[in-house]
């Protein structure tokens, strides 16, 4: 077993690990300190306050739903929440719009004829479950539980992956680690010994500077951070923003690195070779925490700026000068981890060389650097064992991806295909749109031919939700209680999610589902609580808290400990030499380069662009397109085109086009944005448009979808996690 | 008496539009229908460019034509703030208003009058902030009487560099914007 693996355990579990991510105990909760509920009587009449936490993204903000003579009326940010402060994103405030969303899944649903049709049959929902019940019972009678495999998104899955765990399976995996995330966890964990974490573990707020690759803070509202950057923008702090786009960052940064996709790396590792020439790193820091610094020197002294400049287009001087602008500020100089880190199929390397950039300006552990998360520890709700199963996960056979750290999505995809090692014949997919969340869509389909069972639980209607056996509409995170919220981040809280209003039709919660499925199971102990409520309430006081002051105030916070070197933290790293890995023996060991290297992406063949996306701050993904509200403010997406092309070609702002990729897919039609903020060889939308399921009608074929256009992704050999970056297209005038 | 106005700070601004669906969500601004708006400026060529954010209303001018050239004095000029609002109960939706408003700040409301940004004076009148300015995660936004030397706007607008949209319209807007 790895270093990765062994510190995930220690995470998973639960013990305190010393003071780097040392869980505080509830001694001296801070309790309500601003009191929610007006007792003097001070709101206007037929107005009432309900705290609960947001859902349209995994930011999960806490929050206040407003009821006006009952009716949902508006939602805000709750001032005692440690992530919105008061203020809730775009999509947040828009939040409301769910509950009334005209595309809503109304009753559980079963397929009628072949899947993939679209033709359904409404049933009760004990019909439904009773359904699901003998199918999951026959897989497991004949293939064992391992077959049946979960994907899942958020804290919403937290009762169907119990259930599922519960029946016997550890096959569960959520597309945000292989798709998104994994490369900067392992790239981290890796260095530090830690992973980034969400909320991403930067002190924007007294950041001096701050470095964004690809990231387009401000497009992408995770909520704490843009506060954090907003604020740190007004105290002085500079910016600096690579980026093939002129995004809204680049707007506001001193130096603006326009840099040809795909050669980051390169950029990084000239970076650090001046950084390292001229002295500037943090000579203390790097020697008392260091790990193989020496060699790290000689390995770099070849990246000159010089030898980056015909790679990644930028001059050598800029280099130099923005590698000497993030110094000055060092340590409060922050290197974005970013997040959506799968571009090109080597990324842990790439994020490797972000984490050494932080490493050699010392900001790990420092005011306005990375910060040391700490986290309210709330004991899991007492239940039985889970059974034990002698196969070991099916994503990842023979450990083909050494340091994969979390369940691959892309892998138990692999499995359902091709049977290897064991096949998997259930898949119950929780709040993710399979078919836009992972690259390939026709390998998703052929897994999806080998599957004796699909169940979509979700809120809305979704391509994926259009292949399933079985839909259980799920209530909207209005209408439902969830599991207690315990983030780490700079400071121990809890929030608290409950139910605003009544759910329009014969929607259920996801735990009311996860226990009545169980108890036809017969997962009866599983499920001891009789409702949520005894659930929550038995986990609250199980830490010392007061459940119904926390119905009350929506947030209750623990004791605040260091979380910096300044404020006294102590410096931990959990990788095998016990220090910052500047040369990671785990990788040599592995056969993979124990010091980054820079490896040159795919280039694109004649007359194609490379396609990139993104965010767009009114939208998550594919699933908040039907919001009304939300939708009014961006009911497409657009393609980004460099402006001199598009005269070139003769394309004028607003026509429509659609795309071909280097495979021959072809897009929806989608409208053009021509711009000067663009790079000429490449073309970018946002991403979750495009949605091709007739569930969906108001947001039916809006827009283009950029993963329908992502058909081909190179694995990263160190963890698996799928590079989308190497897709092409080119114009298809047939509109 | 106050002079109501707005400072926002286009350096902070990132266009986000939680303004746009805060104001909707509290004014009830029917479907289809805004009371602000985001505007991205760009000039110069790729990678040379700036780029100004700006959230865009009504700019409840000093010297406002729409009241001027109301038929009916359904728009007029508030005695709280000086903010210009419109009475739905006068207006008979001729549209004269929206003619005369140089920032095409005004819309019809299905109900049939003209509709537009109020400075949430059910808000501030009250001394709270209003709803844009509320949510605005980069608290970009700043409201305060003008006529206050000592308020929050005032201070920013001596100390910042600041423009005005369309000065030349002579309508003397009270919304500034810092860059
Ligand atoms: S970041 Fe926005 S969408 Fe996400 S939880 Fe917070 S308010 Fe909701």
């Amino acid at each position: 077993m790895n270093s990765l693996s062994r510190r995930r355990f220690l995470k998973i579990t639960g013990f305190s690990i010393g003071a780097a991510a040392a869980a505080t105990s509830l001694n001296g909760v801070v309790k309500g300190a601003n009191k929610i509920q007006d007792k003097t009587g001070q709101l206007p009449k037929g107005i009432q306050k309900i705290p609960t936490t947001c859902d349209i993204c995994f930011w999960q903000c806490g929050a206040i739903a407003y009821l006006r003579d009952g009716k949902l009326w508006k939602i805000e940010g709750n001032p005692d929440d440690p992530l919105s402060n008061g203020r809730l994103c775009p999509r947040g405030t828009g939040g409301i719009g769910t509950v009334p969303d005209t595309d809503r899944l109304r009753a559980p649903i079963i397929r009628k004829g072949e899947r993939g049709n679209e033709k359904w049959v409404e049933v009760t929902w004990g019909e439904a479950l009773d359904y699901v019940a003998a199918k999951m019972k026959k897989i497991k009678t004949e293939y064992g539980p391992e077959s049946m495999a979960m994907f899942s998104h958020g804290i919403g899955g937290t009762f169907l992956k119990h259930m599922v765990k519960a029946y016997g399976s550890k096959n569960i995996a959520a597309p945000s680690f292989a798709q998104c995330r994994g490369p900067r966890d392992v790239g981290f964990e890796l260095t530090f010994g830690d992973i980034v974490g969400s909320p991403e573990r930067v002190d924007i707020k007294n950041s001096k500077c701050l470095v964004l690759i690809g990231s387009h803070l401000g497009e992408n509202m995770h909520n704490t951070q843009v506060q954090e950057y907003a604020h740190a923008i007004e105290n002085g702090m500079t910016s600096i923003v690579v980026d093939p786009r002129f995004s809204v960052a680049a707007g506001k940064a001193k130096h603006y690195l326009p840099i040809k996709p795909g050669t980051d790396t390169a950029l990084l590792l000239a970076w650090m070779h001046v950084i390292v020439k001229e002295g500037l790193y943090d000579k203390e820091y790097v020697t008392k925490h260091g790990f193989g610094f020496e060699q790290f020197k000689a390995h770099v002294n070849q990246y000159t700026p010089e030898w980056a400049y015909p790679i990644t287009g930028i001059e050598p001087e800029q280099i130099r000068e923005s590698a000497r602008e993030m110094a000055k500020h060092a340590p409060a100089t922050i290197i974005h981890p970013g997040r959506h880190t799968t571009w090109y199929g080597n990324d842990t390397q790439r994020l490797r060389s972000v984490a050494l950039l932080n490493a050699l300006l010392g900001s790990w552990g420092r005011k306005g650097g990375y910060y040391y998360q700490t986290k309210l520890d709330i004991p899991a709700y007492p239940y039985p064992e889970y059974p034990h199963s002698e196969k070991s996960a099916a994503d990842n056979p023979d450990g083909k991806y050494p340091f994969a750290s979390s369940t691959l999505s892309t892998g138990l995809r692999d499995a359902t295909i091709s049977g290897n090692p064991y096949p998997i014949k259930g898949w119950m997919v929780y709040a993710t749109n399979l078919m836009q969340s992972l690259p390939n869509r026709d390998e998703t389909l052929k897994a999806i031919q080998n599957l004796d069972l699909l169940v979509v639980v979700d809120v809305v209607g979704s391509e994926i939700a259009g292949y399933a056996d079985v839909v259980l509409p799920e209530s909207v995170y209005l209408e439902r209680f969830d599991d207690l919220n315990t983030p780490m981040f700079k400071e121990p809280f809890v929030t608290f999610r409950q139910k605003v209003v009544d759910s329009p039709s014969d929607q259920k919660p996801n735990y009311w589902i996860a226990k009545k499925l169980g108890e036809k199971l017969g997962l009866k102990k599983y499920f001891p609580w009789n409702d949520i409520e005894d659930y929550l309430r038995t986990r609250a006081e199980s830490a010392g808290l007061d459940y119904d002051e926390l119905k009350r105030t929506g947030v209750a916070k623990g004791v605040k400990v260091p979380i910096n070197e300044e404020e006294g933290a102590e410096q931990v790293f959990y990788t095998p030499s016990g220090k910052i890995e500047f040369y990671s023996s785990q990788l040599a060991e592995a056969g993979f380069d124990p010091i980054p290297t820079f490896e040159a992406p795919d280039e694109a063949p004649a007359g194609y662009f490379r396609l990139l996306y993104g965010r767009a701050p009114v939208h998550t993904f594919s699933k908040t397109q039907s919001n009304k509200l939300l939708r009014e403010q961006m009911p497409e997406n657009e393609l980004w085109v460099n402006v001199n092309v598009a005269n070139r070609v003769g394309l004028k702002n607003g026509d429509y086009i659609k795309l071909k990729n280097q495979d021959g897919t072809i897009s929806n039609k989608i409208k053009v944005k021509a711009t000067e903020r663009i790079r000429p060889e490449v073309v970018y939308m946002v991403h979750g448009f495009g949605q091709r399921s007739k569930m969906m009608k108001s947001t039916y074929m809006k827009g283009a979808s950029d993963s329908y256009l992502l058909s081909k992704y190179n694995t990263d050999p160190l963890m698996g996690g799928t590079g989308l970056g190497n897709n092409f297209v080119t114009f298809e005038w047939e509109v | 008496m106050a002079r109501f106005g707005m400072v926002i700070d286009t350096k902070k601004c990132v266009g986000c539009q939680d303004c746009v669906i805060a104001c909707k969500t509290e004014n009830d601004v029917p479907d289809g229908c805004s009371r602000d708006w985001i505007v991205t400026e760009t000039n110069g060529k790729f990678p040379n460019l700036n780029m100004e954010i700006r959230t865009e209303r009504c700019n409840h001018c000093d010297n406002p034509p729409c009241v001027s050239c109301c038929p009916t004095g359904a728009s007029h000029v508030h005695d709280v703030g000086n903010v210009v609002l419109v009475t739905h109960e006068k207006c008979i939706g001729c549209k004269a208003c929206h003619e005369a408003c140089p920032y095409d700040a005004r819309f019809v409301n299905p109900a049939g009058y003209a509709d537009k940004c109020t400075f949430c004076i059910h808000r501030t009148e009250k001394g709270e902030e209003t709803a844009c300015q509320a949510v605005c995660p980069t608290h970009c936004i700043y409201f305060g009487d003008l006529d206050d030397p000592n308020s929050e706007v005032s201070i920013l607008l001596n100390s910042r560099k600041n423009h005005k949209l369309i000065p030349e319209a002579g309508t003397k807007p009270r919304i500034f914007y810092l860059t």
